[in-house]
């Protein structure tokens, strides 16, 4: 390859096209390699996608079903209803502990009746069984007080380490270093579920009720969490929306070009990005410490959630304002409409649905929020359902996100699963807004 | 409630003063409604705006002066020997507010009267017993200087409250009179109500400053009050984290800052060049069909909670690291570590990375390309050569956003990190960040007149702080970067 | 016009690039339809035609510029000395590099002027030296008429040049990867009177050393610069012929509606 000749000027090479000089051959290599990192880049990507869905997936599609024992249970009437009336308020007074040993008793019962051998004592059958089962009782109970003295077919809740061990959580080798369960139980439950006195089904208690104490993993449930999120978000909108779209139609339609509008468009692309748990400190000096506002209350989470959606929702309302053309506001100008009525008729009812687009991101974020909602103390162990909205934003409650970091706090390993559980009922409602938002955007997409 | 009934008073008020207004006006005008300056429903609009939204203003602006009025005023009464004995101003008046809050409660359910929660004295009755009675719960016995002050504190606030519903009601009725008065068809109904809705607007554009200067002033009050407890010195230059609550703990920054910049490095390590070589390969190389499909997939990995990233790591992604990298090596046995950490933060961040990356490659003008291309250089050439130099500082301001992202990300450092705070190189040793101390020392029941929880407000601002540097100068490159293309 | 033909002179040099029923096809668009052009070493050949005739199309045929396009398939047979350049074995990299293109809009890269210059030697392998590539650049601003204005200022970028000059510098960067054939695509629509008179010039300054293929839709300016020219209408070649004759005495009746201004 001749390149220069005298006087360094170059001189248009005679090379044939068709073949490759080595040189080509190294570039087109090199391209290939860089391709490859690019595809193997997205593969990365798309792998830890497809691992993030399957590790919780895997861990936590099994908390929807439950273990359940199935047996006859003779209700007492001397125990349960002692005045003999069936009165529910009397009946009131006795306690879950008086149907513990009743729960146990028809346990063992039913074990022998099977005709199974066992060497357990009547104990350890009796911890086969959930520490929830009496209250479980007693709850059908009260809400039938005709059942006493009757002979009834329950399913209780099993232990959380019986409902390991049919979804493989507890092994052989893993119940002869477990102080909560030994092998001979194991396969007494094995052999309960051949017997179909052991079954597990769906377990809508799972959605349903509420938060359960760090025993009795199998009872928890996500009622209280939901709930409390679901609050939140009433919240958020009803505070996010209005001064976002205000906000909004201020910036980009009436305010002058001054400092007070930079001060306000740089406050607003910062706080976008400013870390949430900054958002949390705000909410516990502000709301709780300065305003005196109850703790672990959705009215706090949804203000500081709120105060965090903002930034979203007033970019995505910008964003559709904008995308109105002026010719809409000149029609409308035109012919004598103020600059206002021409806003509030014309410009805001065609930007509607971006804002709502932009408004359901914003609470999907919201939702999933975790970090800024645990200083102000959404963390609490909260049994209570919330009363009805407006006391009850004022109600201690859970959230959906905290709830899970609060399970993976404990020690029991069947929280992990029920973890997993909790974030696959987030994901499903962030997957159900996420899909209506996309839906709204196709649905009443304009393109002018 | 008597304030809600205040509010709903003014409200009722409002609603009138509308149906009012709108009919003066149309009687002003002899039944014509044309002949008005403004439609009917501005003239009854205008009247409730000026009834309803001044009362309203300046029962927010009392709600908020009032306590710190009663506060300053009660606090006088406190000796200062109450105050050594508990240990601070702050702690003696929580608890005059609980005692305060206790007699209310008392009232309320009849274990009081009105005069008995005015008169009684801890010298005739057991206050402590008397508020569990109804569910107050104190942590220890009522001392006469603290009853006193309560009582005091709930008079102050009655007064107060008194004093608030009659200037609220007073002002309602002022405006409706004062407007109703000035309604006749001559009257520039609608220019009125224009301006105060302008107003109105206004007022919601500023609640981004108000909430900037909240988050600054709740965070300076409280690192202020921290550095009157530990001295600053040792906080911003300490090298030990070990916080302990019966005091002589040591709250030195260091070790928390260094997991935060270890954790945060491992992640960009992850997210940039995956970020970068997927946005690259979309936007120059991938086929429709794969572009389709693959960008909405990572762009799933953006709306993903971090909290899922967090049991991710802690169940997943931990444990794994542990068994087949960390234990074999034997370079620990722990399975949160900054790694596991750092490489969960960088998976989250790499849609964040590859957004903002694609946006600034697509602002690369074709014709850069088209110039490359026309002098025989490969796709690859003109990347590296061309695109990703124009779109440097672009990359760069999305790269130090990232960075802001991984500094103030909690979720995963809480569950993937660990909580022992080290300086270590060890990245398969656990290690903390100033995140999870924040929340490490603000869950739970907190004292917040101690050292350990008020350490918080100032790791906070010291977060705050970084990541608005970071961001200021990441948008401030960015934006510069666009205006070189538009 | 008659008088410029006198002065021209047309030395018919060999062919060095010939096209053989070349169809282009965007999508479902078939916007080149059969053309057959030879084009000649050492000639200035300029392509005129109303917009979107397809002339632009055409000229990125020829070193394969279309291919960065996902839509565009090319038919026919295009070949460079000899060689048809859409041989599989053919690498559009290579062939760029024979077949320098210069752009509508100057786009010279955010870099400094020497790198702009020094990008293509560089990709290609051209120096083994910085003293070389030195040489190179310098070479070659001098053959696109920057050197003097540049020499100074080497080091500052390339966007900071005037209109002109940029494209000037956008010519220099062509030279420099030593072409045999440069394509100018309306080379001079950006750029105002007096910066249109000095790339002009150059051309005629270019076409001793390469063989010259221009796009332009001012028929003064093909007829300035060039020796042949080829009209294009709605995708098809029209007439092709020596630039003289192409102005005074064309054969095809559209040729003669464009050139007096009744289509276009």
């Amino acid at each position: 390859m001749s390149v220069t000749t005298e006087g360094g000027a170059p001189e248009p090479r005679r090379t044939s096209l068709l073949e490759l000089d080595a040189r080509t051959r190294r570039r087109n290599r090199s391209e290939a390699r860089f391709r490859a990192y690019g595809l193997a880049a997205v593969t990365v990507a798309v792998m830890a996608l497809v691992l993030l869905l399957v590790s919780i997936l895997s861990n936590g599609l099994s908390s929807f079903r439950q273990t359940f024992v199935s047996f006859p249970i003779t209700l007492d009437a001397d125990v349960l209803d002692p005045s003999g009336n069936r009165n529910p308020e009397e009946m009131q007074s006795v306690l879950t502990f008086s149907y513990g040993p009743l729960v146990q008793q028809a346990f063992v019962d039913h074990v022998a009746a099977l005709g199974i051998e066992t060497d357990l004592p009547a104990s350890a059958l009796g911890d086969m069984i959930s520490d929830q089962a009496p209250a479980q009782l007693r709850a059908a109970v009260l809400s039938n007080p005709a059942m006493v003295g009757e002979t009834i077919d329950l399913q209780l809740l099993a232990n959380g380490r019986v409902d390991g061990v049919f979804k493989g959580r507890v092994t052989m080798e893993s119940a002869e270093r477990d102080a909560l369960i030994s092998p001979e139980q194991l396969i007494l439950a094995e052999q309960l579920r051949a017997e179909g006195s052991i079954i597990t089904r769906f377990n809508w208690d799972f959605i349903t009720a509420p938060d359960a104490s760090g025993q009795r993993p199998e009872a928890a449930g996500l009622g209280v969490a939901i709930m409390g999120s679901f609050y939140m978000m009433l919240v958020v909108l009803a505070f996010a929306l209005p001064i976002g779209v205000a906000a909004s139609i201020y910036l980009e339609e009436f305010a002058p070009k001054n400092r007070l509008t930079d001060l306000i468009e740089v406050n607003i692309s910062n706080l976008a990005a400013v870390p949430s748990i900054v958002f949390g400190i705000l909410g516990l000096a502000i709301f709780i410490n300065f305003a005196g506002l109850p703790q672990s209350a959705p009215i706090v989470g949804g203000l500081v959630l709120t105060l965090m959606t903002l930034p979203t929702i007033i970019i995505a309302t910008r964003a559709s304002l904008r995308a109105v053309p002026p010719s809409i506001r000149e029609a409308a100008l035109g012919i004598g409409a103020s600059k206002m009525q021409s806003v509030f008729h014309h410009v805001l009812p065609l930007a509607a649905p971006g804002i709502l687009t932009g408004t359901i991101i914003g609470l999907a974020q919201a939702l999933g929020e975790t970090a800024p909602l645990l200083l102000i103390g959404m963390v609490a162990f909260v049994r209570e359902y919330p009363a009805a909205p407006l006391d009850g934003l004022f109600d201690p409650a859970s959230a959906l996100p905290v709830q899970v970091y609060s399970w993976t706090q404990r020690s029991d390993p069947a929280f992990v699963e029920r973890a997993s559980g909790a974030i696959i009922v987030l994901l499903v409602f962030l997957i159900f807004m996420n899909a209506m938002a996309v839906l709204l955007r196709r649905r009443f997409e304009r393109r002018w | 409630m008597p304030l809600l009934w205040t509010v709903s008073i003014i409200l009722a008020l409002g609603v009138v003063g509308y149906v009012m207004g709108r009919k003066r006006a149309v009687a002003t005008a002899g039944g014509n409604a044309r002949i008005l300056h403004s439609l009917p429903g501005y003239y009854g609009t205008n009247v409730a705006i000026i009834t309803i939204v001044p009362a309203l203003l300046v029962m927010a602006v009392w709600l908020i002066i009032q306590p710190i009025l009663v506060e300053t005023r009660v606090t006088e009464m406190i000796p200062a020997s109450a105050i050594e004995e508990a240990g601070s101003r702050g702690l003696v008046m929580s608890d005059v507010r609980r005692v305060a809050g206790g007699l209310d409660t008392a009232i309320e359910q009849g274990a009081l009267t009105e005069d008995e929660a005015r008169s009684i004295r801890t010298e005739f009755t057991n206050v402590r017993d008397t508020l569990a009675g109804v569910g107050v719960a104190l942590g220890s016995d009522v001392t006469p200087e603290v009853l006193s002050a309560a009582q005091r504190y709930r008079e102050l606030s009655r007064s107060g409250n008194l004093f608030m519903t009659i200037t609220l009601l007073t002002l309602a009725a002022l405006g409706f009179l004062y407007s109703y008065a000035r309604t006749n068809r001559d009257f520039r109904a609608r220019n009125w109500v224009e301006a105060s809705v302008l107003v109105i607007l206004m007022l919601a554009s500023t609640i981004a400053i108000l909430t900037t200067v909240g988050i600054v002033l709740s965070m300076l009050w409280d690192s202020w009050n921290f550095f009157q407890l530990y001295p600053w010195q040792q906080f911003f230059f300490g090298l030990e984290w070990r916080p302990s609550f019966e005091g002589g703990s040591e709250l030195g920054l260091i070790p928390l800052l260094w997991g935060t910049m270890y954790i945060s490095l491992i992640a960009l390590l992850v997210a940039v060049p995956v970020g970068l070589f997927a946005a690259v390969y979309m936007a120059e190389y991938a086929s429709k069909r794969v572009r389709s499909f693959a960008k909405p997939l990572i762009e799933i990995l953006a709306g993903i909670p971090t909290i899922v990233y967090g049991l991710f790591a802690l169940i997943t992604v931990g444990p794994m690291l542990r068994d087949y990298f960390a234990e074999p090596l034997g370079l620990g046995s722990s399975s949160s570590s900054v790694m596991t950490a750092g490489i969960v933060m960088g998976i989250m961040l790499i849609p964040f990375v590859s957004s903002l990356s694609d946006d600034i490659i697509n602002a690369v003008p074709q014709s850069l390309r088209d110039g490359s291309y026309g002098l025989g250089a490969t796709q690859s050439e003109t990347v590296k050569q061309v695109i990703l130099p124009a779109a440097l500082p672009g990359i760069v301001g999305a790269i130090l956003l990232a960075a802001s992202r991984a500094i103030g990300e909690t979720m995963i450092v809480v569950l993937g990190a660990g909580a022992a705070g080290r300086i270590d190189l060890n990245p398969f040793e656990a290690m903390t960040t100033v995140t999870v101390k924040i929340v490490g020392q603000l869950t739970g029941d907190t004292n917040f007149s101690s050292p350990e929880a008020l350490v918080a407000f100032a790791l906070g601002l010291t977060l705050f702080v970084i990541t608005l540097g970071l961001n200021v100068l990441a948008l401030y490159i960015v934006r510069k970067y666009r205006e070189q293309y538009e | 016009m008659n008088d410029m033909s006198v002065s021209r002179d047309v030395d018919t040099g060999e062919i060095k690039m010939r096209a053989r029923g070349v169809e282009v096809f965007y999508g479902d668009t078939h916007a080149i339809k059969s053309v057959d052009v030879d084009i000649e070493d050492k000639t200035v050949t300029a392509f005129i035609g109303p917009s979107g005739c397809g002339k632009s199309t055409f000229l990125r045929c020829l070193n394969r510029m279309n291919d960065t396009i996902d839509v565009a398939r090319v038919k026919g047979e295009i070949t460079l000395d000899g060689e048809d350049i859409y041989d599989p074995k053919v690498d559009p990299v290579q062939l760029r590099a024979k077949v320098g293109m210069v752009f509508q809009k100057p786009n010279p890269f955010p870099k400094s002027i020497y790198d702009n210059v020094a990008y293509g030697p560089r990709i290609h392998g051209l120096s083994t030296s910085k003293g070389e590539l030195d040489e190179i650049v310098e070479k070659s601003l001098r053959r696109a008429a920057l050197w003097d204005e540049a020499k100074d200022r080497l080091q500052e970028p390339g966007t900071g040049l005037s209109g002109g000059q940029q494209q000037r510098l956008c010519i220099a960067r062509a030279v420099a990867t030593n072409p045999e054939v440069l394509l100018m695509d309306e080379p001079c629509s950006a750029l105002d009177p007096i910066a249109t008179a000095q790339v002009e010039e150059l051309i005629d300054e270019l076409r001793t050393r390469y063989s010259v293929v221009i796009v332009t839709h001012s028929m003064q300016q093909a007829a300035r610069v060039s020796q042949k020219t080829a009209f294009f209408h709605l995708g098809e070649l029209v007439e092709y012929g020596e630039t003289g004759k192409i102005f005074t005495n064309p054969d095809d009746s559209r040729t003669e509606s464009y050139i007096t201004g009744r289509i276009g």
